[in-house]
Formats: structure tokens, C-alpha cells, sequence
């Protein structure tokens, strides 16, 4: 297989099956997950303005009081890495004509060099993260191999994706190629993994809102 | 497999429902949970993170509520959940967790960790791996009525007491009452002056109210144990006895956990909605205070701070009110860093001060709420939680530290005047 032939196999095939998988194990994962269901909470309510599921899935996007202060490089790396992806996947002109193309969805990029240098900075991002993880004790404690492993997962579509519109190190075609490959990697394994955090967050953050919004408290 | 170890099994696969599968499946081990916990903040020990305190449960999850789980079971590639390894968590789930629920509070990914600590401490409790000190205060609570082996007789007494001193009748079964006050052992055995409080109140509110002598011990520590089916048992109690004098609201004690039990579990653990309220007895004061029922004079000068119990704040939902009831009698009245919502545990609760072996944790743990202390260096400590009290207590004393700890009901009273004999001709609603 020359690079165009393995191009030409992400692009066409590899791609297919990686959305198939995605699609299929998000589907499935959230079935399992959700209709599991919960009893009925038969105490007598108490109402409060702000403590609802809803409430809940927005506020806890910010630290809560003296977090922020107790784990600085946890919420700003973590903000600036998770907007930097955004930044990259849904900014960069090239994504949304694939997206385009497949379902017929546009809307306007941001200019290159921005998402150049958003993805320089998700990436520098990434590693301070990586490295809090191997310096703070308890998140060291908790790390197994899938915490390493979606990491790079993770890592890997925005440095490949990075260094072939650079032109770095590799041929075009074989970069792009391999961007390509570790994007279809990531959607294969996203599902099964601590990266479906994407897709659960909202559910749980709702159930812990409701479960406390049911005592009037605003959580 | 033993047989308590399946029983406990079984037990954990019941309790794991939506959220806990939501909760496990978001976890990204960022450890901020970590920082949100006394025991780890105080030792430094990432065993005491307490996302890792749910391990076994999140393994059963996994094995038996997930495909790929299930597949991994079957061939033979993942571990099993063993009686040494809930032996080994018994630490992990009672000791060092008081389910304050800061961790629940501060989870980015919006975890319910307590949640899931109560719901594993069942499957804990039916494998036997339950900590001798609270299974007796369970099995005290059960056989005689109280987890400090009180009986209606020690009731009475006080009673009898406190009506001398206060010149105030206890009223005991009387039916059709609108309040029954329960109590907790604590305060039978321990603060007394709580019952006089709570009668020096109602007759300036001229409410009436009761004493149940089926059901006054208003704790449950088949909650704290994590046994659904003893919790049932001593809710019943009350259960029982409010619809038997056709009381308009129960009111519970200064206690965090018996207000838990009565207020958000019972209903659940009985199966249907409870035909009478439930309220704590700082909601009762606060609405006394709205209504204009409440009437204090004079201020403490002294330099006063409150203590949150966790079940009352974050757990409960009562944040305002003691503020409101501070102020009406305190001239010097200091909030500690983190206090309401974010309150510090006083590293006792969820029946954690019941277990001998915790103790040296335990005070480890209770620095945290020592460094609150020493921020605003309180004259007095006013609480609404008669474990909080004790376990506050119990630690100023090891630490040191001259600071008595009151409790907020028994301070309001002592602000209320003493009965005009106008007042006692006329009692409103009598």
C-alpha cells in the first residue's frame, strides 16, 4: 500500500467503519447506561430557585467556591485545552467542509493561523495537564493505563493534524493520512473509554442537580 | 464465594441504578474530589480520595451492568470483588468517609460521590463488612429504642426534670398536638436543656405540641450503616407514632443524620409519601421568626461563629435560617472561611464518631475544621447538631482548645423572657 492507497483506504473505508463503531457504541453505551433507571423520590420536595437538573449541568462548568485556588492547573488547563479543541475541530475551514460534504451542515471558520495557534496552545496545554497528572499525588493514584492511553488518544488527531498542515516531518499526503487514521482511532475508542465523559456529563450533572434540587438545594 | 459475600453482591448489582452508571461512566480520575475531602486534605493519603472509595462498587458495575464488562468477565480477564478487599475498604467507606458530601459539591463532571458512598455502604453492611461500632448502635437501636441503650423511663426523667426547672408541662402522647418533638439520645443523655428549649419556644409561639412515647429517639443509624431494611424499621417507629397522635409535623432534633433519615429517606424507606411534614427544628425556629412567634431579647457579646452540619447545609438544604437566628441574638456574630454550602465536616458524622478504631483519623481529619477555627478564633462555637457538638467537643479538648461548643436552639431560648403571667392566661391557640 503506497501513501495515496492508505489515504484513500482512511478516507473511504477506515473512515466508514470508525463512524460506524462511534455511532453504534454511543448509541449502545448511553442505552445501557440510561435505561438502568432510578426509583421515584417519594420525599416531599422542597423548592429553591437555581437547584434543578438544568441549573446544574451549566453551573457546574465553574469552579465551585475555593476550587479554583486548590487546583489552578486542573481548571485552567483544563479550560484552555477543551476550548482549544473546539477552536480546532469545529473552526478549522478544512473540518467543516468534511462536515459539509457528509451532511450538508455549514457554518463560517476562523482564520488559519488562529486555529494554527490554537492548536499549538491545546496541545502545550495537554502536556501541563499530563504532567499534573504524574505530580499531584491523588490524580497519580488514580491513573491506569486508559487514563494514558485516551491522553494520547486524545493527543495524537491535534499533533498530526498540526504538523501536516506544516508540513512537518512527513510528506503531505502520509501525514494527513495518518491525522486522519488516529481521528478514526479516537472515535473508535471514545465510546468505551473515560473519553465518553463527553456524551455522560450532561446526564450526570442533571441527576446530581435533580437528586439535590429535589432538597432545595442549589448544587 | 461466601455466602454474606454474595448477599453482598447481590445487594450492590440492586442499589446500582442510572445515575450510579452515569456517575462511573464520567469519572475522568481528576482527583478534584480529593481536595474537596477532610481526610485527604488532612493526610495527604490518596487512598482517601473519595471517588476511589467506590472502587469494588464501580468493578461490579462494570462486570455485570456493561457489555464490554460482562465480556471481560466471561473470559476471565477481569477480578472479582472479594470479602478481603471489602475488608480492606471498610476504612475507605465508614472511617474516613462522614458523607458530607463536599465531594458531591465540587465534581466537574457533576458525580454524585456521596450518592453512591450511602448506596455502597448497603452492599458493605449485607456482606458484613460494617464496622463493629455502628453495628451496635444499629442493634441498640432496633432491640431497645435508642444507640445508647436510653429507654422511655430515662425520657420521663428528663421530662419530669426539666419541668421543674422550667415550670413548663411536658405534654407526652397527646393527640392531635400540631408539632412532635423527637429527640436523640445525645440530648436525653448529654444536653438536657435542648427538651426545655423546645418548650420555652412553643409556649411563646403558643403552639402545641408532644412528646411520642413509642418514638422519641429521632436517630437512625441503619442509615449510616447502610441497611435499608433496619432504617425501615426505626422510621416505621415514627411513622407510627405521628399518625397514631395525628400530628401535623414531626419535627426532628438537632441532629444532622436523624433530620437525613426522617426528612428525605424515610418517606422512600417506608415505600410511600409520609401524611404529616417533617422539619428540623431550626426550620420550625425560622418560620416562628417569619411569623413574628419568636421573640428574643438581649445579645450575646461574646465572639460567636456557627458550625454548618453538613446534613442541615449541603445535604439538607437549612442554610439561611441559622443565620437569620444567629443575628436576632448575636452582636458579634463571624462567619469561618467555607461556612454554609461549603462548610467544613466537623469529621465525625455519617456514624464515623461511632467507630473506636477511626478515632486517631479522625482527629487527624479534624484540622481541617481546627484551621476554621483558628481563622476566626471564636469565643463559642454554636452548632445544630448534637453529634457535631460531642465530636467538636471531644477534639477542642484533645487539641487543646478552651472554646465551648452550644447548641443554637438551647441559645435561642436562653434570649427568650420568661413567661409573663400575662401570657400564661392567654396562650395563643390555646
Amino acid at each position: 500500500m503506497n501513501e495515496l492507497q492508505f489515504l484513500t483506504w482512511v478516507r473511504g473505508p477506515g473512515l466508514d467503519i470508525a463512524v460506524g463503531i462511534f455511532l453504534l457504541g454511543v448509541l449502545w453505551r448511553l442505552f445501557e447506561i440510561y435505561s438502568l433507571g432510578r426509583k421515584k423520590d417519594l420525599s416531599a420536595p422542597r423548592h429553591t430557585s437555581g437547584a434543578s437538573g438544568l441549573h446544574t449541568v451549566f453551573r457546574r462548568s465553574l469552579p465551585p467556591p475555593g476550587m479554583l485556588k486548590r487546583s489552578p492547573v486542573s481548571y485552567i488547563g483544563g479550560y484552555i485545552f477543551h476550548i482549544g479543541l473546539a477552536i480546532v475541530v469545529f473552526g478549522f475551514a478544512p473540518h467543516i467542509l468534511l462536515v459539509t460534504n457528509l451532511t450538508g451542515l455549514s457554518w463560517p471558520g476562523l482564520p488559519s493561523q488562529f486555529v494554527d495557534l490554537a492548536a499549538v496552545v491545546t496541545m502545550a496545554a495537554m502536556v501541563v495537564v499530563l504532567v499534573d497528572r504524574i505530580n499531584k499525588p491523588a490524580k497519580r493514584f488514580l491513573s491506569t493505563f486508559e487514563d494514558w492511553f485516551t491522553w494520547a488518544v486524545t493527543f495524537l488527531p491535534v499533533l498530526t493534524g498540526w504538523m501536516a498542515v506544516q508540513h512537518l516531518l512527513l510528506p503531505y499526503t502520509t501525514m494527513l493520512a495518518l491525522h486522519i487514521l488516529s481521528v478514526e482511532l479516537l472515535l473508535v475508542v471514545l465510546p468505551f473509554t473515560k473519553l465518553f465523559h463527553a456524551f455522560t456529563l450532561f446526564g450526570s450533572r442533571w441527576y446530581n442537580g435533580r437528586v439535590n434540587g429535589h432538597k432545595g438545594v442549589p448544587v | 464465594m461466601s455466602a454474606t459475600l454474595e448477599k453482598g453482591i447481590r445487594v450492590l448489582k440492586e442499589v446500582i441504578d442510572a445515575p450510579i452508571a452515569s456517575y462511573f461512566n464520567s469519572c475522568v480520575h481528576c482527583g478534584l474530589c480529593a481536595e474537596a475531602c477532610l481526610f485527604y486534605t488532612e493526610t495527604g493519603d490518596p487512598k482517601y480520595t473519595p471517588i476511589h472509595k467506590l472502587e469494588p462498587l464501580r468493578r461490579v458495575y462494570e462486570q455485570e451492568y456493561t457489555l464490554l464488562g460482562r465480556l471481560k468477565k466471561m473470559v476471565g480477564l477481569s477480578r472479582a470483588v472479594t470479602d478481603d478487599e471489602l475488608d480492606q475498604w471498610q476504612e475507605l467507606v465508614y472511617n474516613s468517609c462522614t458523607l458530607c458530601g463536599r465531594c458531591s459539591a465540587v465534581c466537574p463532571v457533576g458525580n454524585d460521590i456521596v450518592y453512591m458512598v450511602r448506596k455502597f455502604r448497603e452492599g458493605m453492611s449485607a456482606s458484613g463488612h460494617a464496622p463493629e461500632g455502628i453495628k451496635g448502635a444499629v442493634n441498640r437501636t432496633v432491640t431497645v429504642g435508642s444507640p445508647m441503650n436510653v429507654k422511655l423511663p430515662a425520657v420521663q426523667a428528663q421530662m419530669k426534670h426539666v419541668e421543674d426547672d422550667y415550670g413548663i408541662p411536658i405534654p407526652l402522647d397527646a393527640e392531635g398536638a400540631e408539632y412532635m418533638v423527637m429527640l436523640s439520645s445525645m440530648e436525653i443523655m448529654n444536653f438536657p436543656e435542648y427538651l426545655g428549649a423546645v418548650a420555652k419556644i412553643m409556649q411563646q409561639a403558643g403552639k402545641t405540641w408532644t412528646l411520642c412515647s413509642t418514638a422519641f429517639e429521632a436517630t437512625n443509624a441503619g442509615i449510616q450503616i447502610g441497611n435499608s431494611d433496619l432504617a425501615k424499621v426505626i422510621v416505621s417507629r415514627i411513622v407510627e407514632g405521628a399518625e397514631k397522635l395525628k400530628v401535623k409535623t414531626v419535627i426532628s432534633p438537632e441532629c444532622g443524620h436523624a433530620y437525613t433519615a426522617l426528612r428525605w429517606e424515610g418517606a422512600n424507606l417506608i415505600g410511600r409519601p409520609f401524611t404529616f411534614e417533617v422539619k428540623h427544628i431550626i426550620e420550625v425556629l425560622g418560620e416562628f421568626q417569619a411569623q413574628g412567634l419568636l421573640k428574643t431579647e438581649g445579645f450575646s457579646t461574646d465572639r460567636l461563629t456557627f458550625h454548618d452540619p453538613c446534613q442541615l447545609v449541603r445535604r439538607g438544604g437549612v442554610i439561611e435560617q441559622p443565620r437569620t437566628l444567629m443575628n436576632m441574638v448575636a452582636k458579634n456574630f463571624v462567619e469561618m472561611p467555607d461556612a454554609g454550602y461549603m462548610n467544613w465536616c466537623c469529621s465525625g458524622g455519617g456514624g464515623a464518631s461511632a467507630i473506636e478504631e477511626g478515632e486517631e483519623l479522625r482527629l487527624q481529619a479534624f484540622k481541617k475544621k481546627k484551621s476554621q477555627f483558628d481563622a476566626v478564633n471564636p469565643d463559642r462555637v454554636v452548632t445544630a447538631c448534637a453529634n457535631c457538638r460531642i465530636v467538636l467537643e471531644e477534639s477542642l479538648e484533645h487539641y487543646q482548645m478552651d472554646i465551648p461548643v452550644v447548641g443554637l436552639t438551647e441559645m435561642i431560648a436562653e434570649h427568650i423572657p420568661d413567661k409573663s403571667p400575662q401570657a400564661a392566661a392567654k396562650p395563643e391557640g390555646a
